[in-house]
This record gives structure tokens, C-alpha cells and sequence, in this order.
């Protein structure tokens, strides 16, 4: 008799999981020991299903193919001088956040792929976990190689990784992903497989990378065609891990609908950069921020929590919130860096009318009645010479890090404020989402490295904000921060172009006082 | 006479990242520095991990290994994940080709039936080595500290999947794809009384706590003495019962150790050299897993070559490497 072949499933198992074995000589449990203090009950890692099946052969093939065509773009835009292809330098703002809050994130996913990776004791979901680390480490690198060129020609991404660990602003992405690695395993996964990747994933890396398409940057652009194949794996793991922890016992449901509710209202936190990016920073749109959200999130995340209602999932917390706040939350958080322009290291602008049109246009309910006139009064007030900057430091949400002016929802005139006490001390925050996830882990989230407490207690040289700005954030004062009109990115743009802005913006520039 | 296209010059108003330039000067760097250099966070963590309080998230004390600077261990091959995946996919063309030569001669059909049962009962079961080795080089990757030992961990760690699947693929090229002779090889791990000292040793590595014995235990030490008593040694036996088109199937994994061994030995020696007291910790991991695997070998290498030298050749080339590295005099 003839044996069986083996079809595609079965072979992919036996190269991957069927490398491991039962231990008879150690225990296993010292081999993987962080995958039961979650309260997570995993009863039969057989049942993993591999969201893909790829084997080291095919997928360095697959891999080095698109590196070399990725390297070519590269090459090819370095040697053309592609950034003068940009739609206007105001563009490349995006991508100074992007290199600053953005790529460390992907270094911090190829570590917490890497520990789960290592970590888990089935071997079919840590081999996926293998192979998203490697993809997380690629990405890292091939961005960092992507802005390398915009590096030489515009300031502000010159230090990106030394910014990271320090300033304000990126406290709030990076403390997003200190806050999934320091989880265990199974958090991890909910929190970047599912609920980032899978159900957010598209509000991140559409816009940037669309957002790139549309202005005219061929590095970044290219870079985001060349990893969808990557996400889409990502993608595929997100929706495993959720089910397959689901189906493994009942009891992981509470705990998983908790980390559910959690890193969605952590991401919706995070994303209010793109909100403001989408809106604001790009001079050719993609759509608005409202439109995105509806479209990736209140559509797509709807029909996905509609399926995951089987399991006994609803909804994430704080869904009706973001409703509300997609109206919001790009204007509340441009505004805010446009008061904090002298601290950040980008270049902050007030929208031209045409913009300022477009958002009466894209916000018809909220724009015109609650933000459109701070605009106009702040060109006014450039206009005379007197472009602002708020001198005090603001206080910052202990959870997400964010400074603490949003508004209440209902009330776009009132400043949120939520607050907690925990130990004896008082901690504030910006929304009931994140004074919720601060009360269910008071002793994780009380040790928040809050950039302005620790500007405050001396943490960060000084004695003025002026010297921890430039000494220990590194931020090349009167070069990456403050206004964009008047800034050397455009000057330097008008010299390459050999044009002149129009005459309104140069009239701004001239009488800004402010700038130097 | 060089022909010189005219393009347009822009001058530059710096040459790289601020922090390449504060390490090698302002100059341009290459792509492996702009990528490696500085990408962990060194600083301000927010959280202790749940899972670890002990420890940051990133922390040079999860090994006693002591660096001034652990970017120091840069690597010679200057693999960063482009250049990476594009060498091993070099590699992966040169065997790949070599496995669809093999099937299509029909080569397998005529090994002798001794060494079928060879490859069976010592090749293929080192797959479960190789697996053990990508769980180490893994476990080096996450607890590590800086990018650029970090990085090399992972394409080590996930290099040793390539190559427990290249040894799975000789199995299914015997067995015609059923996965027969797989799971004949998997009995031998699990029960031949040959392979249980070797299957001991595998897990218990896999619970050492320092990342560094862990990286000195699986990619110096048993490395060594396992790709040469495998891959060189076994290779001649079988060669010698008449399965030398073997060679053909394991061909990457020697290419592999040339590449490898480069970077591990550089590295090796920085660490070494860096002071006395890290040598003397290299040098008492080596001693203990040095012992530790020749035993746990002994009755494999007994059983699968004739050779009563061919242990102390292999230790005879470890002790060779451990001069050269400079752990040893």
C-alpha cells in the first residue's frame, strides 16, 4: 500500500511545530514560564491554527525580492533628489513624527515578538511570532533607510532616537508600547495582534501611507507598499490569537473583553496623533480624519465585533466616546502643538483658508461653531507679529501621557478632567477611558514616566524649559522647532524650488518676531 | 574614459543621524550603522515588566556579562534585515537547486538501506538540536541589550528553523512525503537510549536564566562539536557506506556555520577582551557545557561513528577556537 501524502497543512506542521517534544529531563515549565499568571487557560495549544504557512526557504525568496526592488527605490530617490518632489515641505513634518514616535514602536515590536516568540510554549504560535519579529525589525530599518535621505535636507529627524526615550510629546507612543511589552503574553498579543494591528492597524498605516501617495513621497510610499504583504500576516495573527484564546476556555473571555476594552481606548489615545496628522499636516488630503474613522473603524471594527459576538465579545468600552470625539480630536490636538510649537521638534502652521474650507467643509457639525474662529484669531494675531506659544508646561494625562486639553464631549468649551488616588497621591486624566484603565492597574500606571513631573522634580537638566529642550531633548532650537513659516526647512525649500510662497505667508513671515 | 552623467547636487546640510555622527564623526555612514546603532530605548522606561519586576524592559543586568558599550559587538557580515534576508536567499537558490537535482535523479531511491536507517536514526533527528538552538538564539534576541547583538540573535535564531526545516525536507525526500520517516526520526529522539543524554541537555539549555551562558552554551560550544561530528564526520561515514549525494542536502548548513562562525567568533572575542573578569565567566560556562555535551555525546557519537577519535577531534577543534577566541591560553 501506498502512504498517504501529506497535504500542505500537515507538512507546514511537521516543519514547525512537530520540531518540538514532550520534555522528560527539565521542566517545562521553567523553559516557558510566563504564560500562566494572566489567568489565561490554555487547555490545547494543538488547536493553534497557523494564520500562515511559510517556511524559512520561502520566505527569505520572498523577502529579498522586495528588499532589492525596495533598495532600488531608495537608491534611485537619493540619487534624483526625490524630497524636492514633495508637495511642499510642510510635508515632511508627518514624517518627522513618524521617525520620532513611530519607528521606535516598530523596534519595541520586534522585541515583544521576539519574547512571546521565545515564550510561548506552542510551538506553532511561536514560530508566527518569529517570523512578525523579523517583519518588526524590517520595518524599523527600512524607514530609518527610507527618511535617511530626508535626514540630509530637513531638520528635526536628526535624533530620533535619542528624542524618543526623552520627549514629551513621544512619551505618549512610546509609553503605549513600554505599556504592552511589560504585559504578559497573552496581553501583548490582544493588545498589538488584535487590537492594534488588527482593528486599528488601518488608521496608522493607511493615512501615512497614503498620505505619502498623495504628496508626492516616493521613499515612504514604496516602503508601505512593500510591507502590506507583511501586515497582512500581521493581520492574520491578530484574528488567531483572538480566537483562538476565546475557543480554548470560557473563562479567557472576561479577561480577554478587558484587554479588549483597554488597548482599544489606549490606541484611540494614540492615534489622535495621525487624527491631527490627517487633517492638518498633509497639504494634499487623503480624506479627514471623521471619514478614516468611520470608514476602518466604525465599519470594518463593527462587522468584526458583530462576528466576535458569538464568543460573548461586545463592543470595546468608551466606543460611544469616540463617536463624539472623531469630530474633535484632530482640531484639540493640532491646536495643542501649535501652543507647544517651541517644544516640539517639528514645525507647527495655522491652516491656509483653503484648508481652514476644507475642515468647515469635511466637519460641517463642529468646525465653523468651535474651531475655525481660534484659527482665524491666531492668524490675526500672527498677522500682527504676535504668533503665541503657551510658556507654562501643561499637565499631562497619566495614561496616555497626552496634555490635558481635551474637552468634554458633549461640551467642546469644557476642559476633561478625571482624577484618582491611589497610595495617598492624585493622579489626573484626560477621559473616563483613561481613568478606567488607570483604576483596574493603579500599581503599573502610578509609575508612568511623566515628562512634565520629571521636568518638574529635575530629572531633565535645566534649571528653564530652554535648557531641557536643547540640552536634554537635543532639539536644535530656532532649527526644528517653532513656526514652519520663517523656519530654515523653508527656507531652504524656497531656494531648492526657486519660488516664493505666496505673498500673505511671506507678509506673516516678515513680521514674525517670535522666530529665531 | 569614464562617462559621467550630470545630475543635479544639493548640498546637504548634514551627513547622518545626529547620533552616528556623535559615534564615528560627521561623515556618511552606511546603511548598517544608520540601522543598528542606538535603535533600543536606553532610558525612561515607564512600566517594570508584569512578568519580570525585577528587571526594566531593556536591562544589561539579565546577564553577568559586563559591556562599556554593548554596541561594540557590532557584526563583521554587517547584516542588517535587507542585506540578510538577501544573502540567505542566496543560500536558499544554491540549495534549493541542490534538493530538486537530488529528486528529480532520483537519488534517494538508490542509497543503501544502511543509510536510510543512518540518516533516519542521527541526521534528521538533529532537527530537534536545531530547534532547541532557534529557542537560545531567540531567548539571546528578546533579553539581550542593543540592537546590534540583538538583530544577529534573531537571524541566528531563525536561521536554525531554516535549518531543522532543511533536515525535516531530507525526510520527506526519503520518505516520498508522507512524513514517515520523520516521525521514525522523532521516536529515535524520543526513546533510542543513544540521543536521551543529548535530549537532556537540549532541555535543560532551554532553562538556563543568563542570556549570555545561553548564547556561549548553544552557539560556541555545542555548535561546535555538533556541525563538525555531523556535518563533517558523519558526512565522511556516509560517504564511505556509499551516501556521499548526502552532501548535496546538507550543503547549506556548512555554508551556514562559515557565515556564522565569523560573526560568532568576532563577537567572542570583543566580549573577551572587553576585561578579565568577562573571560574568566566565558571561560567557566565553557568549561561546565564543554563537559556537559561531551557526555551527553558520548553515547551518540559511539553509536553513530566507528571513529573511538571522533569526540576528541571535535573537542580538539573546540579547543582550537576557545585559543583563537581568546577565552583560553
Amino acid at each position: 500500500m501506498v502512504a498517504k501524502k501529506l497535504n500542505l497543512k500537515d507538512k507546514y506542521s511537521l516543519l514547525t511545530r512537530d520540531l518540538d517534544w514532550d520534555y522528560d529531563y527539565a521542566d517545562r515549565k521553567e523553559a516557558f514560564p510566563y504564560e500562566d499568571f494572566e489567568g489565561i487557560k490554555i487547555t490545547d495549544w494543538s488547536k493553534w491554527e497557523d494564520p500562515f504557512r511559510l517556511t524559512m526557504d520561502s520566505y527569505w525568496k520572498y523577502q529579498a525580492e522586495k528588499e532589492k526592488k525596495l533598495y532600488a527605490i531608495f537608491d534611485a530617490f537619493a540619487q534624483n533628489n526625490g524630497h524636492l518632489n514633495v508637495t511642499d515641505a510642510r510635508y515632511v513634518n508627518a514624517l518627522k513624527i513618524f521617525l520620532t514616535g513611530v519607528s521606535p514602536l516598530e523596534y519595541q515590536a520586534y522585541q515583544g515578538y521576539a519574547h512571546v516568540g521565545r515564550q510561548f510554549s506552542g510551538a506553532g504560535a511561536r514560530i508566527a511570532c518569529q517570523l512578525q519579529s523579523i517583519d518588526e525589525l524590517r520595518h524599523v530599518q527600512t524607514q530609518i533607510h527610507a527618511m535617511s535621505h530626508y535626514n540630509k535636507f530637513f531638520d528635526g529627524l536628526q535624533d530620533w532616537t535619542h528624542m524618543h526615550d526623552r520627549v514629551w510629546y513621544l512619551s505618549v507612543t512610546k509609553s503605549f508600547f513600554d505599556d504592552a511589552r511589560s504585559a504578559g503574553p497573552f496581553e501583548f498579543l490582544i493588545a498589538i495582534s488584535f487590537s492594534f494591528e488588527y482593528v486599528l492597524t488601518n488608521l496608522l498605516f493607511v493615512p501615512f501611507m497614503s498620505g505619502a501617495a498623495h504628496n508626492g513621497d516616493m521613499a515612504t510610499c514604496t516602503f508601505g507598499f512593500s510591507a502590506q504583504s507583511d501586515e497582512a500576516r500581521h493581520m492574520t495573527l491578530g484574528l488567531e490569537i483572538i480566537k483562538f484564546l476565546l475557543e480554548q476556555h470560557e473563562d479567557n473571555v472576561p479577561i480577554v473583553q478587558k484587554w479588549i476594552d483597554k488597548w482599544f481606548w489606549r490606541g484611540t489615545r494614540l492615534l489622535s496623533i495621525v487624527a491631527m496628522m490627517m487633517d492638518y499636516m498633509l497639504p494634499n488630503k487623503v480624506m479627514s480624519w471623521k471619514e478614516a474613522w468611520e470608514v476602518y473603524f466604525e465599519d470594518a471594527g463593527g462587522a468584526l465585533f458583530k462576528d466576535l459576538a458569538r464568543y460573548g465579545i461586545r463592543m470595546p468600552k468608551f466606543v460611544e466616546t469616540t463617536a463624539k470625539e472623531k469630530e474633535h480630536i484632530s482640531h484639540q490636538t493640532w491646536w495643542i502643538f501649535y501652543n507647544y510649537g517651541h517644544a516640539a521638534a517639528f514645525h507647527t502652521w495655522i491652516p491656509s483658508e483653503e484648508e481652514l474650507d476644507w475642515l468647515s467643509e469635511k466637519y460641517p457639525d463642529t468646525f465653523d461653531k468651535y474651531y475655525r474662529p481660534r484659527w482665524e484669531l491666531a492668524r490675526e494675531m500672527e498677522e500682527r507679529g504676535e504668533r503665541f506659544y503657551t510658556q507654562e508646561l501643561p499637565q499631562l494625562c497619566t495614561t496616555c501621557q497626552i496634555p490635558m486639553a481635551f474637552t468634554e464631549m458633549d461640551d467642546p468649551t469644557m476642559i476633561s478632567y478625571r482624577a484618582s488616588d491611589y497610595e495617598g497621591e492624585k493622579y489626573h486624566f484626560c477621559s473616563d477611558g483613561c481613568k478606567h484603565i488607570f483604576d483596574q492597574e493603579p500599581e503599573k500606571f502610578s509609575q508612568s514616566w511623566l515628562p512634565v513631573n520629571q521636568i518638574y522634580q529635575g530629572n531633565c537638566g535645566g534649571p528653564g524649559v530652554e535648557d531641557v529642550l536643547r540640552d536634554y531633548y537635543k532639539i536644535n532650537l530656532g532649527h526644528d522647532n517653532m513656526d514652519f513659516n520663517g523656519s530654515p526647512d523653508e527656507q531652504r525649500w524656497n531656494a531648492w524650488k526657486g519660488t516664493e510662497k505666496d505673498a500673505k505667508n511671506k507678509d506673516a513671515k516678515d513680521k514674525d518676531k517670535d522666530v529665531a | 574614459m569614464a562617462l559621467e552623467i550630470k545630475t543635479a547636487t544639493l548640498q546637504p546640510i548634514r551627513n547622518t543621524f545626529a547620533n552616528i555622527e556623535r559615534r564615528f564623526g560627521d561623515k556618511p555612514a552606511s546603511r548598517y550603522q544608520e540601522a543598528t546603532y542606538d535603535l533600543q530605548a536606553e532610558t525612561n522606561y515607564h512600566y517594570r515588566p508584569l512578568w519580570q519586576p525585577q528587571h526594566e524592559l531593556n536591562d544589561k543586568s539579565r546577564t553577568q556579562i559586563v559591556m562599556a558599550d554593548w554596541y561594540d559587538l557590532k557584526d563583521p557580515r554587517q547584516f542588517y534585515y535587507g542585506t540578510y534576508v538577501q544573502q540567505r536567499a542566496r543560500h536558499q537558490e544554491a540549495a534549493e537547486t541542490n534538493y530538486s537535482f537530488f529528486e528529480k535523479r532520483g537519488l534517494a531511491e538508490h542509497l543503501p538501506e544502511a543509510v536510510r536507517a543512518h540518516l533516519i536514526s542521527y541526521l534528521i533527528p538533529l532537527r530537534h538540536v536545531e530547534h532547541t538552538a532557534n529557542l537560545n538564539n531567540m531567548y539571546g534576541c528578546s533579553f539581550s541589550y542593543g540592537a546590534a547583538i540583538s538583530q544577529a540573535l534573531l537571524y541566528n535564531g531563525i536561521d536554525r528553523l531554516g535549518n531543522a526545516q532543511y533536515l525535516s525536507k531530507i525526510g520527506l525526500i526519503l520518505d516520498g512525503n508522507t512524513g514517515d520517516s520523520l516521525a521514525a526520526a522523532k521516536q529515535e529522539w524520543m526513546q533510542n537510549p543513544a540521543w536521551q543524554a543529548m535530549r537532556a541537555l537540549c532541555e535543560q539549555m532551554t532553562t538556563v536564566e543568563d542570556w549570555f551562558e545561553v548564547f556561549v552554551a548553544q552557539d560556541l560550544v555545542v555548535d561546535t562539536l555538533v556541525f563538525n561530528l555531523f556535518y563533517e564526520q558523519l558526512d565522511q561515514k556516509l560517504a564511505s557506506m556509499g551516501g556521499r549525494d548526502v552532501a548535496l542536502l546538507t550543503e547549506f548548513m556548512q555554508v551556514w556555520t562559515k557565515d556564522s562562525s565569523r560573526w560568532l567568533d568576532s563577537v567572542l572575542k570583543t566580549v573577551a577582551s572587553e576585561s578579565e573578569d568577562n573571560r574568566v565567566l566565558l571561560a567557566g560556562w565553557v568549561k561546565h557545557w564543554r563537559e556537559k555535551t561531551l557526555h551527553a555525546l558520548h553515547p551518540l557519537v559511539t553509536a553513530m561513528l566507528d571513529d573511538s577519535e571522533a569526540l576528541s577531534i571535535a573537542d580538539g577543534l573546540l579547543e582550537e577556537r576557545l585559543k583563537k577566541i581568546g577565552i583560553i591560553q
